[in-house]
């Protein structure tokens, strides 16, 4: 599904990633850790098409596509989410239009006809029940005076009515609670599909602890220093990242 | 024409009580004396008038027949709203419905009020419209003004229902100029809406010098509303002025669309103790528009509040400009003002001046302002884009967001919605015209 290969991009001039080498499946969850300034972040905004980076150098497939050659909308049409680890304020304009645009301007991509007002409002009761949320939030402003949690859910609820086959969700475990935590990984694990793939991108492991990943990796200095299975999230809850992050100075 | 009353056409003047005689020949001696203000005078460091002088417009011709045919792209609400229609400065009785007023409210046209009982308006017409700012309007309109509309209600009267008063000038106004002349005089705890619609049946060149005073007794409320959608090749120039006593509450919003060249003046004083005003309002310019406000908010009595909200929207090498002025007299302690204006440019030769002003006498005050100018962020861009939603749609609707709360402001539904669905069409072409930084922001 997406395969990326020696990625490097800077922002600002500096460079940040530093070839970036990940390949993930159709079905997979990979997790990417990190400490704070690895580039975790960089690296999910850069696949999603964020301006404020550069690539540099490599590559990234995804689904037999350029994906780097896209347009961040297109990205999205084709498939591509990121959660973001701020979601955006936009004042002035409500959940309900937000959502219905960005639904409409996938199924316009895909040759379908738009959903009118009335039978998107149908579609949205089924997906609200999922981050357990009424109707009257899509009244209210996009995250326009939402907590952090209710933004980190707003963004669930973006990717349930988007239904990605690509979810990149950039520390969205920051900022909630343990309840708004499981109501959040409840959510993205409801929207797994044989056919998609998650990568969810985290400082601590206990996100991990609900949505358990095939892979892990750890990030430092703009490099994949570490990958394993899920135990490596737990030994890196013990033991820090100090040990890779020396190794992997020593190496550089 | 009254409320009640069938219309009947304006008198001639020669029959105008002495005291509006006087205010005519006053006025034109001061627009004699100062003629158009230029751009060395402060208050006007940012617009140019020469091009109305230059363009050597005589009275406004009366218009063709209007029918009801020609208002409906410019009305909205409901049907049984109190309308008014004056055509290149002329009542139109047969266009205008006055029913469902309450007893004791007069409504309807000014010169027809001027004949039958002057006494109602002497203490507010030609009285309140001071500033020196817009003196030369002022006196402009005061020699030339045929008609415009009066609201009087008496103390307690209640008009819940906007009034809409629209000012159209057909083809037989070019060349012309129309001075309308408006007049609200609300009793104590009065309430009145009033919308004024200022709109285009033909494009080309001509010149609206309107002047509205208003005055607020104890506890009244004045809604009033300004619609600018003059021709694009035209000249607009506006000035309300109004005194308010204790505990009246003013609400003003300003939206400008059209012109070549706009210049609107919102005065107010606040002269009693606990009167409130808010002043909003929304510019949009394109092309070579010139769109300009002057705002005055006086504070001049204690525990008065003042909170004023101007957005402005300005794409191609549209210049907008924006004057906001708080004075608080020394005896106006507790006075608590805000005051805001915001600018979006779409494109790099849109440009905006603005300057808000506090000017404080009294120590014991709350008083802020600030002014943005600026382009759409590119983060809601790229939000709105992460989203699936391609760069130009996004754009429309950041700007689209950027403006609307403003609008919300207005009390009447159906006007927020009419003017939702102007702005929605001016961005709509703004998105056509495949201005702004849609392409800049993708890239």
């Amino acid at each position: 599904m997406l395969e990326i290969k020696n990625l490097t991009a800077t922002a600002g001039g500096v460079e940040i990633l530093r070839g970036i080498t990940l390949t993930v499946n159709a079905g997979e969850v990979h997790a990417i850790m990190g400490p704070n300034g690895s580039g975790k972040s960089t690296l999910a905004q850069v696949l999603a098409g964020h301006p404020a980076y550069e690539v540099t150098g490599g590559s990234v497939t995804y689904k037999g596509q350029d994906l780097l050659d896209m347009e961040p909308e297109e990205r999205a049409q084709a498939g591509v989410f990121l959660a973001f680890q701020y979601p955006v304020e936009i004042p002035g304009v409500t959940n309900a239009y937000f959502l219905r645009a960005a639904y409409n301007a996938k199924r316009k991509a895909q040759g379908l006809e738009e959903l009118d007002p009335m039978d998107f409002l149908d579609l949205l009761e089924e997906k609200l029940k999922l981050v357990e949320w009424g109707p009257e939030i899509m009244s209210r402003a996009v995250n326009a005076g939402f907590s952090g949690g209710e933004k980190k859910r707003n963004e669930i609820l973006q990717m349930a009515v988007l239904e990605p086959s690509l979810a990149i969700l950039d520390e969205t475990d920051s900022g909630l609670d343990i309840d708004a935590l499981k109501i959040v990984a409840d959510g993205v694990n409801a929207l797994r599909r044989p056919d998609s793939a998650t990568i969810v991108v985290t400082h601590y492991q206990r996100l991990l602890n609900h949505i358990v990943p095939d892979q892990v990796h750890v990030l430092a200095g703009g490099r994949i220093v570490r990958s394993g299975g899920k135990e490596l999230a737990l030994e890196l809850e013990e033991r820090g990242y100090e040990w890779l992050t020396e190794a992997a100075g020593a190496v550089a | 024409m009254t409320a009640t009353g069938t219309p009947v056409a304006p008198a001639p003047r020669a029959v105008e009580p002495g005291w509006v005689a006087q205010l005519r020949r006053e006025g034109a001696a001061r627009f004699e004396g100062l003629r158009l203000p230029t751009t060395r005078e402060e208050d006007w460091r940012f617009t140019d008038l020469s091009p109305i002088a230059r363009a050597e417009l005589g009275p406004a011709r009366a218009p063709g027949g209007l029918t009801e045919a020609d208002l409906a792209p410019f009305l909205f609400g409901h049907a049984e709203w109190p309308r008014l229609v004056f055509a290149n400065g002329r009542l139109q009785p047969a266009l205008s419905r006055l029913a469902g007023l309450p007893a004791g409210a007069r409504v309807g046209s000014l010169a027809e009020l001027l004949l039958d009982a002057p006494e109602l308006v002497e203490d507010t017409l030609g009285k309140l419209a001071v500033q020196p700012a817009a003196a030369a309007l002022v006196g402009q309109n005061a020699s030339a003004f045929i008609d415009g509309y009066a609201v009087v209600l008496p103390a307690g009267t209640v008009v819940d229902t906007p009034i809409h008063v629209l000012f159209v000038a057909d083809g037989r106004a070019l060349r012309g100029a129309v001075f309308p002349r408006n007049v609200v005089v609300l009793g104590a705890n009065a309430v009145a809406s009033v919308v004024e619609s200022y709109v285009a049946l033909a494009e080309g060149v001509a010149l609206t010098n309107t002047v509205t005073e208003a005055n607020l007794a104890a506890g009244a409320r004045f809604d009033h509303c300004k619609i600018q959608r003059e021709s694009v090749q035209s000249f607009h120039l506006a000035t309300l002025e109004v005194r308010q006593e204790r505990d009246s509450y003013l609400n003003s919003f300003s939206f400008a669309q059209g012109a070549a060249l706009s210049r609107t003046n919102i005065y107010t004083t606040l002269a009693g103790p606990g009167a409130h005003a808010t002043l909003y309002g929304l510019y949009l310019g394109e092309g070579r528009q010139h769109v300009d406000h002057q705002t005055r908010i006086e504070h001049a009595a204690p525990n008065c509040t003042s909170w004023e909200v101007y957005k402005g929207i300005l794409d191609g090498h549209a210049h907008g400009v924006f004057n906001g002025k708080v004075y608080v007299h020394p005896v106006a302690q507790k006075t608590d003002g805000k005051q805001t204006n915001k600018n979006l440019l779409l494109s790099e030769t849109a440009k905006v001046d603005t300057k808000p002003q506090l000017e404080i006498f009294a120590d014991d005050v709350k008083c802020t302002h600030g002014a943005t100018v600026g382009s759409l962020d590119a983060v809601p861009l790229f939000y709105c884009q992460s989203r699936g939603i391609p760069a130009a749609e996004a754009q429309t609707l950041l700007t689209y967001a950027f403006a609307a709360d403003v609008l919300e402001e207005i009390r009447s539904r159906p006007v927020v919605d009419h003017l939702e669905d102007l702005m929605r069409e001016w961005l709509m072409k703004a998105g056509q015209r495949g201005s702004g930084s849609a392409g800049k922001a993708t890239s």
